[in-house]
């Protein structure tokens, strides 16, 4: 918008030299001031739910810089060049994860890993870009609202990913990459009947998913249902998670000094479960803050999307706002006790490379789809 | 029909994608919104619901074992205190199989093999995540043979325990007695709360008899615990602060044993099979009480090894055997002042009356001949005179006349034939024979010569030394009767006030005629004066004694034959006995001696009753004995 100002006029001349710097870069000012405080608030989290552990801290601080690098290499790419090599990139993903299913490593007894020597890398993650970028290029060409025809395609184009990444079995990126794939559908003006329509068919596919899914997925559907039923084994991760929550109450317990995490009462403090961390020892308070900043950014992004220049911008942009969003609402949703235990992380904050790294890109890539728009409208 | 074709409209799309992006964004706001309600309900409505599960989740009660109390001598030495040793614990839930631990424990040595089924019961009866002690005294050596295994071993490990400690070693231990492990037994008697984290209870003497006061209760720790159940003292970046109730010590007790006199009689007594009593009879303060040969209670507060223990049990001269408690003997001679009380009180006999001994009694009808222990007689002797030489033949004739009920009686209000109440278990009553026991335990009728011998202290009378002291402590004074007692005060733990025991006062003996307690204690005076079988003994003490020797026949020898000590094997010779009080006007001492197979009372047991005497009335302690012992880790390694 700044972009469209006339050069001389007196907005323009104010402009301070970080606002240019970031205009030169393709860079949103306001979505990124966001992610840093996210970020750096995350940063500041990490070190006590480590357990003080200044050598995880500083890995997570690595693997941030090589996510910035690649969220600032991105928003550099060209949007048609984006645009064209999407199919090219879902096609490599599909592969690579047939790959995965037949060769992969096994990592904490899942297969999600391909070890290409100098790193080991899950292609599902891959995916969470891949597919709505898939979407978007599939519909870009067509008519919108998508007709039912075009419907059928994207769901093949989702399924495909989405079956074989649960197959590993990964639910949680698989949850992700599915949702990626049909914000795009839904973005695209998906009419509402054929939402309804879907939801009354997922609903009846509910008891033919039960009879295909594997015994902890199942038992994290039941100790969702009722966590008490077994408190030391399925049901421990949600009791003990409320508890830290609970006892968190409106201030926290003080940073370091919450002892559901700093006893490891709480599992999986540093990554899925640092939700309750920040609860437990900050308090309620700082959680809304926190809410509150996702939502921000959430807006911030759908608000670029909408300015984006044409349909596989807005929707690729779109999608990835509201996948972000997902990443939000189910995490802190299963910390708290409204949904069920799936291996999503807080968005920015858990410890992890892979989820820090295919995020950022994300928001990368929605940084080049929306400043480049003139460049491309010229 | 025409199939219609569609044509992209870029500002219908770019609508469309505005009213969906608005859709989605109100969407999110209302999830974000349930997500904050859910919170709210959490943290704030339910939040003191969680706060006590969090608290409860990392705080866990765990016992906190008390010290247990020190035994002091009435001077104020340490006769049993806590020293820190190395314990070998094992956790029970922490092992994931107990048999096997214990197997391969013992196979590296450092469990003793036979005990393994004995622990093993321990182990299943007792808490599971309370830790049982494998061995109470760790060397270097083992602690090193352990420390490099230790990760073979999960739930085993090595605890610093305060653990008893015996600075005498084997001195007084018969007093004293000993703690040891916990066993299946007593878990069944205790209050497991006040034990908890207590490895040892008393097992004999005076550890046991005064468990309660010595043990103290166990106090309670909160302890932080991590999700593994291991401690931790830090939480975050700062300690935590906690509440105790720290346990209550158990209470000191204060002896009236002086471990000076109790040390010089054991070495008197040292390499013999006997027994001293010495207590004070105005209060029945006991001053000593030893038994020999004894043993080393360390070694049991330490584990003992059950080849040990067998070793000890099966000792021929029985160590663990207390004689001044549990050894009954004929009291020989050493009866004959209490049986001339007897005769005076039942009138059976006048103080001045004489009686002619030729060396031999005869009863009326019988041709069996008593001998005298002087062959060739006494001549004429009265009271005193029978009593001050130990005349055989005057106590024939008068426990003749006295008959064995009277007999009976009388001896029984000395105490004899019951326990006389000192405050530590085992004692034993003795026995003072009467018909109607003698038609009970053998079905057999009295016979009037099982009477005589009973006059000189021979036949089925049997008394313990501690009986003999206490009994010589009531002529002494003249009929008091205080109950022998090893604690004269106890001092509380907790306000470290010394709070003396009032000694316990037993109904006296009264006489009919007082003036009968001056013939006694002139016969027995006179048994210190020369011509007294004690006289020896008593010279150049510059108090005067009272006293009786004794000399206890083992061994029955034929009717004409002479008992000859060089002709008898070692183990059947005469029991040496000896009780005596000083000073005679004003006694504060009475000591009873007893050397088993050592010969004569008034040669062999007197001497060491003289040396009881003078260190207590005189405070000569010509030093005797091993000084007290500092504690180690390995007994065996001293």
């Amino acid at each position: 918008m700044l972009a469209g100002l006339h050069p001389n006029s007196p907005t323009r001349r104010t402009l301070s030299a970080s606002a240019q710097l970031l205009r030169r870069f393709h860079l949103d000012g306001p979505l990124l001031g966001l992610l840093a405080t996210v970020i750096t608030f995350g940063l500041f989290v990490l070190y006590s739910a480590t357990g003080e552990n200044i050598g995880q801290w500083l890995s997570q601080l690595e693997r941030l810089l090589l996510a910035l690098l690649t969220l600032v290499l991105l928003a550099q790419v060209p949007p048609p060049w984006l645009r064209r090599i999407s199919p090219i990139l879902y096609g490599v993903g599909v592969v690579l994860l047939l790959l995965v299913a037949v060769h992969g490593s096994v990592g904490k007894g899942a297969q999600r890993w391909l070890d290409l020597r100098l790193f080991r890398f899950q292609p599902s993650e891959i995916m969470k870009l891949a597919v709505p970028m898939m979407c978007a290029w599939y519909v870009h060409e067509r008519p919108l609202p998508p007709s039912l025809r075009d419907v059928l395609v994207l769901m093949v184009i989702i399924l495909v990913p989405a079956v074989l990444i649960a197959k590993q079995p990964d639910l949680g990126t698989a949850l992700l990459v599915a949702s990626a794939g049909l914000l795009v559908v839904f973005l695209a003006g998906l009419s509402t009947a054929v939402i309804i329509a879907g939801a009354l068919g997922i609903a009846a596919a509910v008891p033919i998913a039960w009879h295909f899914m594997r015994d902890y997925q199942r038992n994290r559907v039941l100790t969702f249902l009722d966590p008490s039923q077994d408190p030391l084994g399925a049901g421990y991760h949600s009791i003990q998670s409320q508890i830290a929550l609970g006892s968190g109450g409106l201030f926290g317990k003080g940073w370091t000094h919450g002892s559901q995490a700093q006893l490891e009462f709480l599992p999986e403090r540093s990554t899925d479960f640092i939700f309750a961390v920040i609860g437990e020892e900050l308090g309620l308070v700082i959680q809304f803050v926190l809410l509150l900043l996702y939502l921000a950014i959430v807006a911030r992004s759908l608000y670029l999307s909408v300015g984006a220049q044409n349909t596989y911008a807005r929707l690729v942009c779109g999608s990835f706002a509201l996948t972000f969003f997902v990443y939000a609402f189910v995490n802190t949703g299963m910390v708290s006790g409204i949904l069920p235990v799936v291996g999503v992380p807080l968005p920015l904050i858990s410890y992890g490379g892979t989820a820090m790294v295919t995020l950022l890109a994300s928001f990368g890539i929605l940084m080049s789809l929306h400043r480049h728009r003139q460049l491309v409208g010229a | 029909m025409p199939r219609a074709v569609r044509i992209k409209d870029h500002w219908r799309e770019q609508r469309l994608f505005s009213n969906r992006t608005l859709i989605a964004l109100i969407t999110a706001a209302v999830l974000i919104c349930g997500v904050m309600g859910r919170l709210f309900y959490l943290q704030v409505i339910k939040h003191s619901y969680y706060s006590e599960l969090s608290q409860g989740n990392r705080v866990r009660l765990e016992p906190m074992p008390p010290d247990r109390g020190l035994i002091y001598d009435r001077m104020g030495a340490v006769l049993a205190e806590n020293t820190p040793a190395y314990e070998l614990e094992l956790t029970p839930e922490q092992v994931p199989d107990v048999a096997d631990t214990l197997r391969r424990l013992a196979d590296l040595g450092l469990i003793d093999p036979d005990q393994v089924p004995s622990l093993e019961r321990v182990i299943r009866t007792g808490r599971k995540f309370s830790p049982v002690p494998l061995r109470l005294s760790l060397s270097e050596t083992d602690i090193a043979t352990f420390s490099v295994r230790q990760y073979a071993f999960p739930g085993v490990e090595i605890q610093t325990r305060l653990a008893r400690w015996y600075p005498f070693g084997e001195s007084a231990v018969h007093a004293l007695g000993y703690v040891g492990i916990i066993s299946e037994d007593d878990l069944k008697r205790i209050d497991r709360d006040e034990y908890g984290g207590s490895a040892l209870i008393g097992k004999s003497g005076l550890e046991s008899a005064y468990e309660t006061e010595l043990h103290g209760a166990a106090g309670q720790q909160q302890v932080v615990v991590n999700a593994q159940g291991r401690h931790v003292d830090r939480l975050g970046g700062v300690p935590i602060h906690l509440e105790n109730k720290p346990p209550r010590g158990g209470n000191d007790l204060i002896l009236g044993i002086d471990m000076r006199i109790q040390r010089i009689a054991e070495t008197a007594l040292a390499g013999r099979r006997g027994a001293v009593v010495a207590l004070d009879p105005n209060t029945g303060n006991i001053v000593a009480l030893v038994s020999t040969p004894t043993y080393d209670p360390n070694k049991f507060t330490r584990g003992i090894s059950t080849k040990e223990y067998v070793a000890l049990r099966d000792d021929l001269d029985k160590p663990l055997f207390d004689r001044a408690l549990r050894g009954t003997y004929p009291p020989g001679s050493t009866i004959k002042p209490f049986m001339g009380l007897a005769g005076l009180e039942y009138d059976a006999i006048d103080p001045t009356a004489v009686r002619n001994c030729h060396g031999g009694f005869t009863l009326p009808g019988s041709s069996h001949v008593y001998r005298d222990w002087k062959k060739e007689g006494h001549g004429t002797v009265d009271m005193r005179h029978a009593i001050a030489t130990s005349c055989d033949v005057y106590f024939y004739g008068l426990a003749e006349v006295l008959g064995i009920e009277h007999i009976h009686t009388a001896l029984s209000e000395l105490g004899f034939g019951k326990l006389t109440g000192i405050d530590i278990s085992g004692e034993r009553p003795g026995l003072v024979p009467s018909p109607a026991w003698k038609q009970q335990a053998y079905k057999q009728a009295w016979y009037p010569g099982e009477t005589v011998i009973v006059g000189i202290g021979q036949g089925y009378l049997l008394t313990t030394p501690l009986q003999l002291a206490h009994a010589a402590g009531i002529i002494a004074t003249r009929g008091k009767n205080y109950r022998p007692r090893l604690v004269t005060a106890i001092r509380d733990a907790v306000t470290r006030q010394v709070k003396p025991l009032p000694p316990v006062e037993d109904p006296a003996l009264t006489l009919k005629d007082p003036t009968h307690w001056d013939v006694i204690l002139e016969g027995m005076e006179r048994v210190m004066e020369p011509g007294g079988t004690g006289a020896a003994s008593a010279r150049g003490a510059p108090y005067r004694m009272a006293g009786k020797s004794g000399t206890a026949q083992v061994f029955n020898i034929g009717q004409n034959q002479k008992y000859e000590a060089g002709r008898v094997s070692e183990r059947l010779r005469d029991h040496a006995l000896f009780i005596v009080f000083a000073p005679a006007e004003a006694p504060t001492l009475a000591v009873a001696v007893l050397v088993e197979n050592g010969g004569h009372g008034g040669s062999a047991a007197a001497p060491i009753a003289r040396r009881v005497l003078d260190a207590y009335l005189l405070g000569k302690y010509d030093e005797t004995g091993p000084a007290p012992v500092e504690a180690v880790a390995d007994p065996q390694e001293r």
